[in-house]
Parts: C-alpha cells; structure tokens; sequence
C-alpha cells in the first residue's frame, strides 16, 4: 500500500498545526464560529446531536495492522471504546472533545493519517473496491488512480469552497463494487479498441433527496489526461453549480439542468483552453505511486490444502463462513475475506477497540498487515492463503466478528440516525436490529440469498436507501417516525433506484413489512437462483405492493 | 472603508471604486463592467460580480490595470475560479479579491493568481495584516501543480529529487 514520503508526512503535519491555530484563533475570537465552522468541516470535525464527530479519513478504504490498531487506541482513549466505519470506507469516532481533536489528529498523523476534507463543502474520501488488487476480474489495481486524486485534490486551491461536498469513486473490475453510479465523478478504468488503458468518465450521479444516477461524460479519457479533465469538469462545476440551495447544489443538479451535452461541452472548451501538462501528474510520480501497489510477492501455494478441505467439512458454520464471506482472489490458493461487521442484533459497521485490534492482528498474520474497509461497512482481509482460513474464522469468532451473512437480509447498510445524527428525522440502527434480530437464523438467511437492505434516517440517504433491493427511508410524520419501502434499487454496473411501495410505515411495523415482502418473494421466484432484485426486475411493483396493501387473507 | 493586503503586508490602495453614474476621478478609478465600452480612461480597472463570464473580458486586457473579483461571502468558491480563467486567457495585470475572504484563504488566492484582498473593516480588526502574513508562512506545500503562488509544488519537488 502506499507509504507517506516526506513531502506526504510534511503536509499533514502541516494541516493538524494550522487546526491547532484555527481551534486557538476561534476561541480568541479572530475566527466567528460561521468562518470556522468550514474550516473544522474541512479537518473532518462535525457537530452532532449530543457531541463532535470526528470522521477520519481511510483513502480509497485502505489501511495497515499499524494503522488499525492506532483507531483502537484513539477510541479507547479519547472516545467511549469503538468506532463506526461508514459507507465511505472512513470511520467516525462519535465521543470525543473539541480540545482532545488537535492531539487525536497528531496521533493519526504519525501513523500517517488525517481527517482532511472528510466534510465540508470540498473534494471527499475518493472510494474504491475494497477487493482492489486481488480481485481476478480487474484490468490494474485502481488504488493508483485513487491516490493521484487523492493528492489532486488535497487543499486544492481552486476547489476547497465549492457549491456542496463532491465524491469521487473508481473501478477497474468487471463488477462494480465501489457504486460508481452513485457519486458526483465516477471513474471505471477500462480498455480501448486499441488495447490502451483509460478510464470511462460519469457524472452527475448522487443520492440525497434528488437521487440520481451518473450519465456518461466520456466514453474513454487517456491516462495522462485524468488530472486537467478533473480540473476541468471541476471548474465548470465550481462555476456554475447553483449557490441559491443547498438542496440543488449537487452537480447532479447542474448535469441535469443543463443537460449532459452542454455540461459535456462546457467541459470539453475548458479542458481544451488548460495548460495540461502544467496540471498532469509527471509519469515519474504515476511510476513512483504504483510501486507501492505492485501486486505483493504472494508465496506460491497449491490450488487446494488439505487442511482447509478437512475444516470444510467437520465445521458446517466454518462452511457457511467461507462460502458467504470469501471471494476468488488473482492467485490460486488464496483467499480475500469479508469479516462482517453486522452481528445479529449488532449495529451495522461498529468495532470496538477490542475487536479492531484482533482484525489488526489477524491481518499481520495472515494478510500482508493490509485491511480494507468496504462500502457495506464491513472489513476485508485481502489476501488469505486457504490454510489459514480455519485460524482466521476462529479468532474472528472470538470477538463475536464470524457472521456468515455477506451480502444476505442482516447485511444491512444503515446511517446513525437519531442516535447521533443532527440532521436524523428518524431512528436507523434500531430498525437494522430489529429487522437483523427477525432475520438471525443463518439457514433461513441462506435459503432467502442475496438481499442489500438499506436504511436512511432521513432524506440526505446517507444509508443509501435508493440503491436498496429494499430500501427504507425514516421520516418525520408530524412528530412521528413513519418508515418508506423502496424496491428495486441497486448499486452494482447494472445500477438503479428503488421505487417506493406506497404510504408508510410505523417503526414497530418494519420488521413484519419485510418480512412480508422476503415472503411474497420466495413464492414469487423460479429458482433458488433467482435473486430477490432479478425476481423483482422480472415481476415488477404490482405484487409486492398487493401483499403489502392488500393481504388477501 | 477596506484594508487591502498582498503578500508582504498591508498596503496603499491608490484606487478609487467609481459607483454608477459617479464621474471619473482623475486617478486610477474601477468601473463597473458595463460601463467599459468606449471609456478612455488610465489607470483603468473593473470591478466583476462573481457570476462573470472571464472569456468575454479577454479583448479588454490591455488596457485592464486591475480587476477586482467580488467575493459575496467567504465561502463562495466561484472568484477563485474565475481568477485562474483570467490568468489562463493571458491577463497579467493585478487580480483582486474583494469581499470578507478570511486569512486562512490567502495561500489559495495567491494561487488561484490573485496578487492581493481588499476586506472589510469589521473583518480587518478581528484578522488583522499579521494573520495573514501568518497563514501564508505555514502554508507549506501544495500538491498541485501549474501554479504559483504560496505554496511549492510536492509534486514538482519530488521530481527535482529524483533529477
């Protein structure tokens, strides 16, 4: 993974004492709390409903055993013993002090972290593939791309006070697993005719009150040209988004306005009229950044290990784990690992500092001391050899971190909610435990199959409820939480946005609606193999919306 | 009244903003953009609201000692864009940003191509010359690339190291 040089570590430096300034200067009264309220969004620091909220950054998800192990020791010391890794692959530290803030950022920067532009109206945590470099259906590994733009777009002069908050995400996969569509640039590295290797550019994609997804911008840009072309679509963006509304700020709303051929135009007269080569990334640095991603030198092992066969088979749960929560790595033998952090009951994305210490350890021992934190909030272990699985499971198990459930009806995506969040309208994790709790018997989990659940817990859709096979949004319904079902939502390549079932629904009453809808789709499907999103995409609205509404018996 | 600051320090603002219908001074006087045509005056400077379009004001750069940006609230990115469309298009006269822009902004502007920021007041009393001055020193490095400015280039440095 990529290691901070000097420059890298001069600069965060750099950054956490200009905040020790700022903090000084706000308390003095040179800064009103108006000009340092961006200023402590752009170091990552939120206001919340009874705290600050520290949100850290992990670019592109990725993070070393030494790393993981500083977020266990800032939760257990300036927080309440835990953290909460979010959608973004970050994590959130809900408990800590406006004065402990400078020193947190001071133990994150010697392990070669920050809180930079986590929030605020700027360039956010570009996200990717937690499977990225070991995933045997990618064209490179797309964390190079992530880190140039991380660098880019790091207190960009141009960019640091835009419209509204912007995000960026990259694929090099067959399959998306960094819902590319979902976000305001989305980036899928791909091959031209001519074998060359560039990147097809989106849009204009987002969720929030207005969902939309990201149209194509351009069909293939080449490598060398990515930087000016950001500056460009930038540019356009920072010039002409609209002010007036904070709700309509999106470049998603811009991209609409206009419409994708005048955007499209707009941008490509301003990437003309750009000194490119002033802007691009020298090759020698796009070489000196991918060094750090060349594949690991992985010991060659054989196909299959006697070992893991024999585990197999004397442990049915060990079974369930490793076909649920493991996937195809590059090279034979190994194995990437989803840990789930989505525990019947638990609160989806949430990891004591016992546990992130355990993950921490489990990663050197057996994973190249590498993690990944993924955008369903659980973690992946990248690169396990097929003997060590068994090892792995066990101390999982542990910590209570062995649900076999990647991917099913408990791997539920959920936003704070009113337990923390200043903007909630209504309560989210308590729903995802309900509906968890209706749902922990693994074989029933088995028998319904892929299922994404997802939970907002207010408009904004920070638990992107429109991209949910089912979604759930909470609202305020003068003075009480009514819950919204969508259908249909997916974030994959073949992405789209739910639809809403009809009125809504009281808190107690969710768990039993989804019950109700898994049940009307297991009559409904051809097969085992016939997905609840493929069922839904074949028999539409109509039946689900008649056994919500219209139970005939 | 204002205080005007580039990167050394606090300094003389021999300009005179000319409000609407007032006559010109005899100094160095910045008009509106619609009162450009056909004015023969030296030294001559506009004052552009930030929803100004830079390319349509590229024939009147010759004769431009001075454009100042307006900068509505601190937090409306929109001037720092239309400041490096003007340097790109080939102005070289001085760039100004007008408005409550904040000391924490300076090493952007500088980069962006402003040369110096015209505050209020109110604003000069709480975040004074020194504040400034301050932020640009610890500004450090930048990791864009193309500019000039308050910060050097990580990016450029790191392939002076590697020759």
């Amino acid at each position: 993974m990529y290691r901070y040089d000097e420059f890298d570590a001069g600069f965060v430096r750099a950054r956490v004492a200009e905040f020790r300034d700022q903090v000084g200067r706000r308390l003095a009264g040179s800064l009103t709390e108006d000009e340092f309220k961006p200023l402590r969004l752009m170091n990552g620091l939120y206001l919340q409903l009874h705290a600050y909220m520290l949100r850290v950054a992990i670019p592109y998800g990725t993070l070393s055993s030494r790393q993981m192990r500083m977020l266990a020791e800032i939760a257990e010391r300036w927080d309440r013993g835990y953290g909460h890794f979010t959608t973004r692959q970050n994590i959130q530290f809900n408990w800590p002090k406006l004065r402990d803030v400078p020193d947190i950022l001071d133990a994150l920067a010697s392990v070669e972290m920050h809180a930079i532009q986590t929030s605020g109206n700027c360039i956010r945590n570009t996200t990717s593939d937690p499977l990225a470099g070991v995933a045997p259906d990618e064209i490179e590994d797309p964390r190079v791309t992530c880190e140039l733009i991380r660098q880019w777009s790091s207190l960009h002069p141009e960019f640091t006070f835009l419209g509204r908050k912007f995000k960026i995400a990259v694929s090099a996969a067959e399959e998306d697993r960094a819902a590319v569509a979902t976000h305001d640039i989305g980036l899928y590295i791909v091959r031209n005719d001519a074998g060359e290797v560039g990147y097809r550019v989106l849009v204009g994609g987002g969720q929030g009150r207005t969902p939309m997804l990201a149209k194509e911008l351009r069909a293939f840009l080449p490598k060398a040209d990515l930087l000016p072309y950001l500056e460009a679509a930038l540019r356009v963006y920072n010039l002409h988004g609209r002010r007036d509304n904070k709700f309509k700020a999106r470049i998603k709303i811009l991209v609409h306005e206009l419409g994708i051929e005048e955007y499209r135009r707009q941008v490509e007269e301003e990437f003309a009229r750009l000194d490119r080569a002033a802007i691009a990334a020298p090759e020698a640095e796009v070489a000196r950044i991918a060094a750090y991603f060349a594949p690991a030198p992985l010991p060659a092992r054989p196909a299959e290990d006697a070992g893991f066969e024999r585990a197999l088979k004397a442990d049915p749960a060990f079974a369930a784990w490793v076909g649920q929560n493991t996937h195809p790595h590059r090279v034979p033998g190994y194995r990437a690992v989803t840990v789930s952090l989505k525990p019947v009951g638990g609160v989806p994305g949430d990891a004591t500092a016992e546990q992130m210490r355990v993950l921490a350890d489990l990663a050197e021992a057996h994973s190249g001391a590498e993690l990944r934190v993924t955008h369903e909030q659980n973690i992946v272990l990248p690169s396990v050899g097929l003997g060590d699985l068994p090892k792995v499971f066990r101390g999982l198990a542990g910590v209570g971190l062995d649900a076999p459930n990647r991917g099913l009806v408990t791997d539920i995506i959920a936003c704070p909610g009113l337990d923390y969040c200043a903007l909630a309208t209504a309560r989210s994790i308590p729903v995802a435990q309900a509906i968890s709790r209706r749902f922990g018997d693994p074989r029933r989990q088995a028998e319904i199959g892929p299922l994404a659940i997802k939970i907002s817990g207010c408009i904004n859709a920070c638990g992107h409820h429109h991209v949910g096979h089912i979604g759930i949004l909470g609202i305020d319904k003068a003075g009480v939480e009514s819950y919204q079902i969508t259908l249909g939502g997916h974030a994959g390549a073949d992405a789209s946005l739910g639809e809403r079932t009809g009125p809504g629904f009281a808190f107690d009453e969710v768990p039993g609606v989804i019950e109700t809808l898994v049940d009307r789709y297991l009559e409904l499907r051809t097969s085992r193999r016939e997905t609840f999103l493929q069922t839904y995409r074949r028999v539409g609205m109509e039946p689900f919306r008649e056994a919500l509404y219209e139970p005939a018996h | 009244m204002s205080l005007l600051i580039d990167r050394g320090g606090p300094i003389a603002d021999p300009w005179v903003r000319v409000q609407r219908d007032e006559p010109l001074p005899d100094g160095p006087a910045i008009v509106d953009p619609d009162r450009l045509a056909g004015l023969d005056h030296a030294p001559l400077g506009v004052h552009l609201p930030n929803t100004a379009d830079a390319a349509a004001l590229a024939s009147e750069f010759s004769r431009l000692a001075l454009i100042s940006i307006d900068f509505p609230a601190f937090n409306d990115g929109r001037g720092f864009s239309i400041a490096r469309r003007l340097r790109e298009l080939g102005y070289t006269g001085r760039l100004r940003a007008a408005g409550p822009v904040i000391a924490d902004q300076f090493a952007y502007l500088l980069e962006c191509g402003f040369d110096e920021v015209e505050i209020p007041d109110a604003l000069a009393a709480r975040q004074p010359a020194e504040h400034w001055l301050a932020a640009i020193a610890r500004a450090g490095h930048a990791y864009q690339r193309g500019r000039t400015g308050a910060r050097a280039s990580i990016l450029d440095a790191r392939s002076a190291d590697h020759g």
